[in-house]
C-alpha cells in the first residue's frame, strides 16, 4: 500500500498549466526525493496534498486519507514544513511547539516531554526562552521542522528544506532528516542534487507538472544516467579539432570542454569503450588522462530535463 | 474544534504585541476627558483675552448632557479608528507572512480561525470600553452628577455593538485580500459607505451609527429606541463574520 498516492493530478492558474496529469506513489518509510527544476510543480504539489490548495482535477490520497472528500482528517496525520517557514515572532520557541501541542489535544504532561523533545532534537535548547523574532533563517528552519514532527506525523512533507541554508545549515537540517528514516513518510522537494544523493532512497522527477521519471535512486543512476568519459589531451588545440570528427561518430552524443580536458557524452557506453581510446590515439593526439566517469545525479537530471524540455 | 486554544493565542499576541494596550489606553483616556471637555471648554472660550463685552453670557453652562455628548462624540471617532486599525492585518497579515498555512495545515478548521481572532478582539474591546465608562462615569460624578449606572452601562452595550460591526467589517475586508494595507483600505471605504448612507434620513434609523443617539436617549432621559438599528447591526456582524469564514474556506493558501 502507498503512502502517498496522486493520480491524474492536474492544477491550472488561469491558462497557466501547473500541474499536468501528476502521477505519484510513495511507499511508507521511505525518504522521497521530489526534484525538478524551478515552475515544475512541486510547490504546488505539496500545496494540495497538505490540503492548503485544490487540484483542478484528479485525485491524491495521503496516509489513506482521500483529500477529496475526508480532507478534515488530514491535519492529525501529515507535518509540514513550508519553503519559508513563517512564525509568531513575539512567540518563543517552546511557546510555539507547545501551542501547536495544544492544537493536537495533547495533555499537558506529554506535550511539554515532547516540546522539550523536540527542542533538543533541533538543538534550540539555548534559545528556546528567547523570542524567535530574532532568529536566524538556519535556526527557524530547525524550529519548522520541529514544529512539523510536534504530532508525530504518519507523512512529512518538506518543501525545499536545506535550500536557502549555508554549508553548516544545511548540513544540520539534512543529519535531522537522516534520523527520521523509518519513523514515517517524507516527501522533500529541492533543486539542490548533492540533498537528494545524500538522504533520499527514491527519487522522482518533475518538468513542466508532470512526473517524468520515479525510481530509486542507485536504480535510477544506473538505468537512466549517461555514460560519461572525460580526456585530458596535451594538446587543446589538437583536441579541439578531433571533436570536429568525433561529433560525427553514431555513439557519441555530445562534446564539451574545459581547456584541454574534454567531456564526451557517448549513447553507446561499450562501444564507446572499445572505440574512444583507438580513435583518439589515431588522430594522433598525446592523452595525459582517461577515464570513463560515475554518472551522477545532476546528469540524470539534466539529461531527463532536457529531454522533457525538448517535446 | 479548537477554538478555545486559537482563543488563548489571540489574546496573549494581542497583550504581547501591546493591542490591548493602545485600545485600553486611548479609550480610557478619552472617556475620562469627555466629562473635563465639556466642563472647562466652555470656561477656557470665556478666558479668551479680547473678548467682546457681553459675549461670554452667550456661552451655554455645561451640563450632563454635554458631557455624554462629548464621550460620544471622542468614542464614536476614536473606538471606531481603533476597530479598524487593530483587525485589518488580523488574516491578511497571517496570510501575507505565511503563519496561516503554517496554522491550517494543523486541526484547526478556517471558521475557528476567524471566530477566535473576532472573540479576542471583542474581549479586548469590551476590557478597553470598560475602562472608559469608569473613567466617564467618575470625572461626569466630580464635575457634574452621578449618572444612573444601569442606563449608562447599556448605553456603552451599544456602543460596543458599533464597534463589533466594524470589527467584523476590517475582518472580513482581512480575509478578502492579502495585504494589511489593502484590508484597511477597503474596510475605510466600508465606513465611508456607511457613513454615506447614514446621511440619507430614511436610511440612517437602521444603520450602526444611529445606536449611539439611542446610547444618548438611554442615559438623557429621552425617549428614543431604536431597535431595527440594532437589529441589522447584529446582522451586520453575523453576516460579515459569516461571509469572512465561507471566503477564507475557499481560499488557497
Amino acid at each position: 500500500m502507498n503512502t502517498i498516492k496522486v493520480e491524474g493530478l492536474v492544477k491550472t492558474y488561469g491558462k497557466v498549466k501547473a500541474l499536468d496529469g501528476l502521477d505519484l506513489h510513495v511507499e511508507p518509510g521511505s525518504v522521497f526525493g521530489f526534484l525538478g527544476p524551478n515552475g515544475a510543480g512541486k510547490t504546488t504539489t505539496m500545496r494540495i496534498l497538505t490540503g492548503l490548495a485544490r487540484p483542478t482535477s484528479g485525485r491524491a490520497w495521503v496516509a489513506g486519507v482521500d483529500l477529496a472528500t475526508e480532507g478534515q482528517d488530514l491535519a492529525r496525520r501529515i507535518g509540514y514544513l513550508p519553503e519559508e517557514p513563517a512564525f509568531y515572532g513575539w512567540m518563543t520557541p517552546l511557546e510555539f511547539l507547545d501551542y501547536l501541542g495544544r492544537l493536537y489535544g495533547l495533555q499537558a504532561k506529554i506535550r511539554s516531554a515532547r516540546v522539550k523533545e523536540l527542542i533538543d532534537l533541533v538543538k534550540l535548547g539555548d534559545s528556546g526562552k528567547r523570542r524567535i523574532t530574532g532568529f536566524s533563517r538556519g535556526m527557524r528552519q530547525r524550529l519548522g521542522l520541529a514544529a512539523s514532527l510536534v504530532n508525530q506525523p504518519e507523512v512529512l512533507f518538506l518543501d525545499e528544506p536545506a535550500s536557502a541554508l549555508d554549508p553548516a545549515g544545511r548540513k544540520e537540517v539534512l543529519d535531522l532528516i537522516e534520523g527520521l528514516r523509518g519513523q514515517c513518510t517524507v516527501l522533500m522537494s529541492t533543486h539542490i542534487l548533492a540533498d537528494v544523493e545524500r538522504v533520499c532512497d527514491v527519487i522522482g522527477i518533475m518538468a513542466r507538472g508532470k512526473l517524468i521519471v520515479q525510481a530509486p535512486r542507485q536504480k535510477l543512476l544506473d538505468q537512466v544516467a549517461t555514460p560519461v568519459f572525460e580526456v585530458e589531451a596535451e594538446d587543446a588545440d589538437g583536441l579541439h579539432t578531433w571533436a570536429v570528427s568525433g561529433r560525427t561518430l553514431p555513439w557519441v552524443a555530445s562534446i564539451d570542454f574545459n581547456g584541454n580536458t574534454g567531456r564526451i557524452l557517448v549513447k553507446d557506453r561499450n562501444l564507446a569503450k572499445r572505440e574512444l581510446l583507438p580513435n583518439l590515439l589515431q588522430a594522433g593526439l598525446v592523452v595525459n588522462r582517461y577515464e570513463e566517469l560515475k554518472p551522477s545525479l545532476e546528469d540524470v537530471f539534466l539529461h531527463l530535463v532536457g529531454e522533457e524540455g525538448l517535446q | 474544534m479548537n477554538f478555545w486554544v486559537v482563543f488563548r493565542k489571540e489574546m496573549l499576541e494581542q497583550w504581547r504585541t501591546y493591542k490591548v494596550l493602545i485600545v485600553g489606553a486611548v479609550l480610557f483616556l478619552f472617556g475620562l476627558s469627555s466629562p473635563l471637555l465639556a466642563k472647562f471648554t466652555p470656561e477656557m472660550l470665556a478666558a479668551v483675552p479680547g473678548l467682546p463685552a457681553g459675549m461670554a453670557d452667550f456661552i451655554p453652562t455645561p451640563t450632563v448632557g454635554d458631557a455624554i455628548t462629548q464621550y460620544l462624540k471622542n468614542m464614536s471617532q476614536f473606538g471606531i479608528l481603533l476597530a479598524l486599525l487593530m483587525s485589518m492585518g488580523s488574516v491578511a497579515q497571517e496570510k501575507e507572512r505565511g503563519t496561516a498555512a503554517l496554522i491550517l495545515t494543523r486541526p484547526v478548521s478556517r471558521g475557528t480561525f476567524i471566530l477566535a481572532k473576532f472573540a479576542a478582539l471583542k474581549v479586548t474591546f469590551v476590557a478597553s470600553l470598560l475602562l472608559a465608562a469608569l473613567g466617564c462615569w467618575y470625572y461626569t460624578y466630580l464635575l457634574f452628577e452621578a449618572l444612573p449606572w444601569g442606563p449608562f452601562l447599556l448605553m456603552n452595550g451599544l456602543m460596543l455593538v458599533v464597534f463589533m460591526v466594524y470589527v467584523a467589517m476590517t475582518l472580513l475586508c482581512s480575509t478578502l485580500v492579502r495585504s494589511q494595507s489593502g484590508a484597511g483600505g477597503l474596510a475605510f471605504g466600508g465606513l465611508i459607505l456607511l457613513a454615506g448612507l447614514g446621511a440619507i434620513p430614511r436610511l440612517a434609523e437602521y444603520l450602526p451609527g444611529r445606536l449611539f443617539e439611542w446610547g444618548a436617549s438611554l442615559v438623557l432621559g429621552t425617549d428614543l429606541t431604536d431597535w431595527p438599528a440594532l437589529w441589522v447591526s447584529l446582522g451586520l456582524i453575523a453576516v460579515c463574520l459569516l461571509a469572512a469564514g465561507l471566503i477564507f474556506r475557499r481560499q488557497e493558501l
